[in-house]
């Protein structure tokens, strides 16, 4: 026993052979990777301050900035504008949390630490997952504080739990799409700065060219049917439909097929791009 | 009997044919980006235990060799094995195999000390009893205890670049690749890699480092390769190497232009080099009292005041003279501009 310690001590340990690596399923360990990765990504959150206020403070500018400054402009016909704004500030703000994932991407590639998790062995798709997966996290906290400021400012909805239950499974779904969409731009942007522009060249038009902040009936007609036939209109009018019960028409099914839609093509092509730049 | 003969026989050939003792070895590696030959046909092995050095200037290849043996980047042309897995077709088994350090820490600036470890070790799929035991070790040995618990923000290069090994040792891989490891450190800090390293190696771990310091691959290393364009350009133990460049250079220091003038005729020795601007004369010695004061004396006969005299270990750039001709490029880039000295074989 004390000659064990010694060696012990000799050694000191730099090296442990006692330490063996787990031995289970490949699909345990692309959940359990993208965990430990998504953990990451979560602590960023609340250990940096930037991302923190941004998170809380960028719904409400935008909330008190339509509700205020352009409101009062803006003719909703049978609705408040109170009760037509939410499900429009609640889907933009998912959309621009989805540019998080862009820029910590390319953080990340920018930065040795890639090179550590590329030579981990674990799976490329993983730390993608690990990303995206924070940025949902992240999207839930701001669409609870959207929901939040937006009874302060005279909300009134008429929706039920059912309602509220789509409500949340759709802006997850949603945040999934975008999400994966920003990390193909996070892959493909070559520095820091270009992924801090990239998003918003996307997702400005996006929801400004949408039934978000105004009725589509008063744009130009080429305008108007980008605006009615874009994902993040059938994504927003679902919403307000659940939230406010406008009709909802066909906007339920095919805000959910946008998005699976979006998932099912982006996932590959992100984690394509990804395993590409090891290969390069 | 004949058997037994046959099996032997069998054995010795698979060993030496197929799977070596090597922990790494690479054959006609090969690499290119666009049109930029980076590795054109390295060959080399690590002998399980040893410490191998990769000495050269920048952009003589040495990251992108590591690159590729820690899977980073695919080789173009070569076989590249570590442990007898082909990096290329194993590459997830050698990932499981090896630690990398590289030459910037890789560490999660907001996570601290501890949940760096605890992810990578997780990553490299320990349980979470060897975690937690490995990383209150790992704490220790590198003296991290007292910041364990700080945002990596906070620490200093230093104490970084100890996380970053402590990291890459958290699965305790029989075999370590270490970029630069002591570039940017600060001597006392460069002492302590330096033990770690060696104590690393006495137990029983294979490492590959990098390195632009002739002193830090003699002190480290089994043997030395030096790398320039993307070749091979020497190997062999410290000693050989030394003996190719020579052992130690005296520096002499004079006072004035036309002393100097006068000291370059005066002295003859073997392999004089002169810098007009900095008025400095530098040979190589045997090491003997008596050359030192043959040549003080030569210079006391002629009247020539000395400034200073000085020995020096032989550089990187001393091995770069001798085994290319011309300096090493960054060195010649800014001695260049700082002093428009030039030396003269």
């Amino acid at each position: 026993m004390a000659r064990k310690a010694e060696v012990c001590t000799l050694t000191r340990h730099y090296v442990n052979n006692d330490v063996k690596a787990e031995s289970r399923s490949k699909l345990f360990w692309l959940i359990s990777d993208s965990w430990v990765l998504a953990k990451r990504s979560i602590k960023h959150i609340t250990r940096n301050l930037d991302q923190l206020f941004s998170v809380a403070l960028f719904p409400i500018m935008f909330f008190l900035l339509f509700r205020y400054v352009f409101g009062g402009a803006i003719d909703t016909g049978d609705i408040s504008y109170d009760n037509f704004l939410v499900a429009g500030i609640f889907v933009q703000m998912l959309a621009f949390g989805a540019n998080y994932t862009t820029m910590n991407l390319a953080i990340d590639l920018q930065r040795g630490i890639v090179n550590r998790f590329k030579s981990l062995p674990i799976s490329r798709t993983a730390f993608l997952i690990g990303h995206v997966g924070a940025d949902l996290v992240r999207n839930m906290m701001t669409g609870l504080i959207v929901i939040g400021v937006s009874f302060l400012v005279g909300f009134q909805p008429v929706a039920g739990v059912i309602d509220w239950i789509l409500i949340f499974v759709l802006a997850a779904l949603f945040s999934l799409a975008i999400s994966w969409i920003s990390a193909i731009l996070g892959l493909i942007v070559k520095s820091i700065e270009a992924a801090q522009w990239i998003g918003f060249i996307v997702i400005f038009p996006l929801t400004f060219v949408s039934s978000a902040f105004v009725p589509t009936d008063t744009m130009p007609e080429p305008l108007k049917f980008f605006a009615e036939n874009q994902p993040l209109t059938q994504v927003i009018e679902a919403i307000r439909a659940w939230m406010v019960g406008t009709p909802i028409g066909d906007y339920g099914w095919l805000s959910f097929a946008w998005c699976i839609g979006i998932i099912i093509v982006t996932v590959p092509t992100a984690s394509w791009l990804f395993k590409r730049q090891t290969i390069k | 009997m004949s058997n037994k003969s046959k099996r032997d026989n069998g054995d010795r050939l698979l060993s030496s044919s197929v799977l070596t003792d090597n922990a790494v070895s690479i054959k006609g590696l090969k690499k290119s980006f666009k049109n930029v030959i980076v590795l054109d046909g390295i060959d080399f092995d690590i002998q399980k235990g040893t410490v191998l050095a990769l000495l050269g200037p920048n952009g003589a290849g040495k990251t992108t060799t590591i690159h590729i043996l820690s899977t980073l980047l695919l080789p173009d042309g070569g076989i590249v094995r570590i442990n007898n897995f082909d990096v290329v077709k194993d590459a997830n088994k050698v990932r499981s195999l090896i630690g990398l350090t590289g030459q910037y820490a890789a560490l999660d600036e907001y996570l601290t000390g501890r949940e760096n470890l605890q992810m990578i070790g997780r990553l490299y799929r320990l349980s979470h009893k060897d975690i937690d035991r490995r990383t209150d070790e790992l704490l220790e040995l590198f003296d991290l205890v007292h910041a364990s618990n700080r945002a990596v923000k906070t620490y200093s290069g230093g104490m970084r670049r100890r996380l970053d090994l402590a990291v890459s040792l958290i699965a305790s891989p029989p075999i370590l690749f270490l970029d630069e490891p002591t570039t940017g450190l600060d001597p006392q800090s460069r002492l302590i890699m330096w033990d770690i390293i060696k104590q690393l190696v006495s137990s029983g771990t294979t490492v590959l480092l990098t390195t632009q310091d002739m002193d830090e691959a003699d002190h480290l290393a089994n043997k030395i390769i030096v790398m320039n364009g993307g070749k091979i350009i020497a190997e062999g133990t410290s000693e050989e190497l030394k003996l190719l460049v020579g052992s130690e250079r005296l520096e002499i220091t004079i006072t004035n232009d036309d002393d100097f003038e006068q000291a370059t005729r005066v002295i003859n020795e073997e392999n004089l080099r002169t810098d007009k601007v900095s008025r400095k004369l530098s040979f190589v010695t045997k090491g003997g009292v008596h050359q030192l004061k043959q040549v003080l004396s030569q210079l006391d006969e002629a009247n020539i005041i000395v400034e200073n005299i000085s020995f020096h270990s032989p550089t990187l750039d001393d091995v770069f003279l001798t085994l290319t001709g011309h300096r090493t490029n960054t060195e010649a880039e800014s001695s260049g501009k700082e002093s428009g000295g030039m030396y003269i074989d």
